[in-house]
């Protein structure tokens, strides 16, 4: 019986003694040279696209673009897979690497998805098909930036571009009409404000840490009003040339700190889920809450007229970011017609249906209807952050390993296991073992 | 029919075909799969390099894993010791009261085992938010200054977990040891009674060792869900807070799903197998030593 263990162990092992990877192709992928942007003389194609645009708003705009695209270019037709985000985030390596896949993704713009794909060459670069549509003229170059790698997906935020979002994000802040009566117009009346609720007996600024990244938007905020747009980018693309230990850096994890010391946040925060943080907002229990545009829907339900959002007042820069951006595979055996339904998807056309599904539309955002109360509050801040030029990646974008690094530094940060100095350190750290490569 | 069945051995083999050829393919190949993987530094997508045994050294110099590691031992007192003991008590007890009602509790204490275990995190992850029941008992019993949100506290989040483990696992435990302490004959009983054997010592002499064989499972089995533990602490603390309730088998997920460092998380899978292999094997050596 041992022997056959053995035997079987050893057969099982020489059956495997290929190089991990070596079926699937590699290198980088090259464009075709030419571009046909005629979509309804392309002929019978298929197009499999796989999308996470499986929620109410969502769900609704991506139906309704289909059978819009569908009717107008009854050549091509589109079978569709849609999935959660974190199915998608799973599957979609394993889908990319077979010779099956799909023509066009939706992958997340992140160095552990988009980044891994440019590498691997799974998706093509989609310049030429932008410069024929004339994507550039109405996607400025801050918001493109999220879907822009080297073609060996070692530089995030520059060269190619792989991808084209239709949503658009950003971080700001919430706040309750009933306890704010005018909305804070700099920095300092935002930190005189949540004094004023503390003396109140509220809970001035409303935040559930036990996930360990909803301090990220919060600190990233802080930063925001300290550090210039551009060293944020430079250190949340994970591009060489910026550092985590500068005063201003110090001094936007020393205010973090002083927040906390000052009682800003609820007690025992670092044991809130952040679910649980912004339904207890929506009861109506604290006064500001620092959170992405996502929440709009939640809280619009829960707190009606009484709740508006804001950009950060008077902040240096702006976090925000884009939905999932659409790229094209390398696999795709008609690339003009995915580019042509992306394109699609992009138009201002599309641009009006997002709106009129309740989303957030990245582009053309001054040629829609904004809606009243909370939506147009969003529709506001967000135009202003993507025409001022503002807007800043996420800081956890920077490295592979940052989401975990930033995230467990914050905790130690806020629970005073870290000092303000040590934690920059372990930013510095993780920023530029890979920046430095 | 000359030889007995299974003779020659060639025969024999013939027999256990089935099932090895179903055991070789989903656990031999994906083991030996894995191994081969651990030589290798690989993203999941493109070529791999081949390493040697660096990703082996690396999960011994990297402190972060030898935390990991370490929390899974100190998770070991939460989910086997703990449970033995309390299971133990408990099924004396029940045992010898001879309650009413008996399947009816075992059916109590046996129920969050049939719970999965996502459901029993967030139900927990609930309990233990600051304004959670937990520390609405505390508040109204005056202990106010215990009352913190313990998933997100240095000190509390790992036992935290654990009573998390040691609640789950106590049920599997006292349903094993009762089954055991049913088959202890009722004249040994009497003859240690006759010999002036008080409850505790009665306990000594003609429970704990009849049931041997129950506990070395229960070890075996708890000991198990200890070290792989991943479910919970990824719906509850995420590791956190720091990194304070980091697992192995969370560090497997984290690196070759997320990370994509396919190799290093097949390094610590291994080494995970092979901890898990000692400590199984003995406690089985122990066991059947003991009853031998």
């Amino acid at each position: 019986m041992k022997k056959t263990i053995v035997a079987a162990l050893a057969l099982s092992l020489t059956a495997t003694a290929c190089t991990p990877g070596s079926g699937s192709s590699s290198g980088p992928a090259s464009a075709p040279s030419s571009v046909r942007t005629d979509a309804a003389a392309l002929g019978q194609v298929e197009l499999t696209v796989w999308d996470q645009e499986v929620r109410g708003g969502q769900a609704a705009q991506m139906t309704a673009q289909i059978k819009a695209f569908e009717a107008k270019y009854p050549n091509i037709k589109i079978k569709r897979v849609s999935r959660s985000f974190d199915d998608l985030k799973t599957t979609l390596r394993l889908a990319l690497s077979g010779n099956d896949a799909p023509d066009v993704v939706q992958a997340n713009n992140g160095r552990s998805d988009m980044g891994e794909f440019v590498k691997a060459g799974q998706l093509v670069p989609l310049d030429k098909w932008a410069s024929a549509y004339k994507w550039g003229e109405r996607y400025p170059d801050s918001v493109l930036q999220y879907s822009r790698y080297s073609a060996d997906g070692k530089t995030f935020g520059e060269g190619n571009l792989y991808g084209l979002p239709q949503v658009g994000e950003v971080v700001g802040i919430y706040y309750n009409k009933t306890k704010v009566a005018k909305p804070p117009a700099s920095w300092a009346e935002f930190e005189a404000e949540l004094d004023k609720a503390k003396q109140a007996g509220d809970v001035p600024l409303q935040f559930g840490n036990l996930d360990k990244w909803p301090a990220i938007h919060v600190f990233g905020t802080v930063l925001d009003n300290y550090a210039l747009p551009d060293q944020i980018t430079k250190l949340a693309f994970g591009r060489p040339g910026a550092t985590w230990t500068t005063p201003e850096k110090q001094q936007a994890a020393e205010v973090l700190v002083s927040w906390a010391d000052n009682g800003y946040f609820p007690k025992g925060f670092n044991g809130q889920g952040y679910d649980p943080a912004w339904q207890e907002f929506g009861k109506g229990k604290g006064t500001f809450l620092i959170a992405g545009t996502w929440l709009q829907a939640d809280l619009q339900k829960a707190l009606g007229d009484k709740v508006g959002f804001m950009l950060p007042p008077g902040t240096k820069s702006v976090t925000g970011g884009t939905g999932l951006p659409f790229g094209i595979t390398n696999k795709s055996k008609n690339p003009d017609a995915a580019a042509a339904y992306i394109n699609f998807i992009t138009s201002p056309d599309a641009m009006k249906t997002l709106t009129s599904t309740g989303n957030l539309p990245i582009a053309d955002i001054a040629a829609q209807q904004a809606p009243a109360g909370l939506a147009g509050d969003i529709f506001k801040g967000f135009g202003t952050a993507v025409d001022s030029g503002l807007l800043v990646p996420y800081l956890d974008y920077a490295t592979p390993t940052m989401y975990d690094t930033i995230g467990a530094a914050l905790q130690d940060l806020l629970a005073k296991k870290a000092t303000p100095q040590q934690f920059l350190d372990k930013l510095e750290a993780d920023y530029s073992k890979f920046a430095g490569k | 029919m000359s030889s007995p069945p299974g003779e020659p051995r060639r025969i024999g083999y013939l027999y256990i075909l089935p099932a090895l050829v179903v055991y070789g393919a989903f656990l031999l190949y994906p083991l030996g799969r894995a191994v081969h993987l651990s030589l290798f530094e690989w993203d999941g997508i493109t070529l791999g390099k081949f390493v040697g045994l660096s990703n082996y050294a690396d999960v011994v110099r990297d402190a972060g894993l030898r935390a990991a590691f370490g929390h899974a031992l100190v998770l070991i007192v939460f989910y086997a010791v703990l449970p033995v003991l309390i299971g133990l008590v408990l099924a004396t007890v029940l045992q010898r009261a001879r309650v009413r009602g008996l399947g009816f509790f075992r059916t109590i204490v046996f129920l969050p085992q049939v719970i999965a275990m996502v459901v029993v995190a967030v139900a927990w992850r609930h309990i233990y938010a600051p304004d959670g029941p937990l520390n609405d008992v505390l508040r109204a019993i005056g202990l106010d200054s215990l009352a913190r949100g313990w998933l997100g506290d240095y000190a509390f989040a790992l036992p935290a977990v654990g009573v998390i483990g040691t609640w789950f696992e106590t049920g599997l435990v006292t349903v094993l040891l009762l089954a055991g302490m049913a088959r202890i004959p009722a004249e040994r009983y009497e003859a240690a009674r006759l010999d002036g054997a008080g409850p505790v010592a009665e306990f000594f002499a003609v429970v704990l060792p009849a049931v041997r064989g129950e506990i070395a499972v229960a070890v075996t089995l708890t000991v198990i869900a200890a070290l792989r533990t991943f479910d919970l602490v990824y719906v509850t603390t995420s590791g956190g807070p720091g990194t304070s309730t980091s697992v192995p088998s969370y560090e497997v997920y984290h690196r070759a799903f997320e990370l994509g460092q396919v190799g290093s998380a097949a390094a610590i899978g291994v080494c995970l197998t092979m901890l898990i292999f000692a400590i199984t094997l003995g406690v089985n050596r122990l066991a059947d030593r003991s009853t031998a």
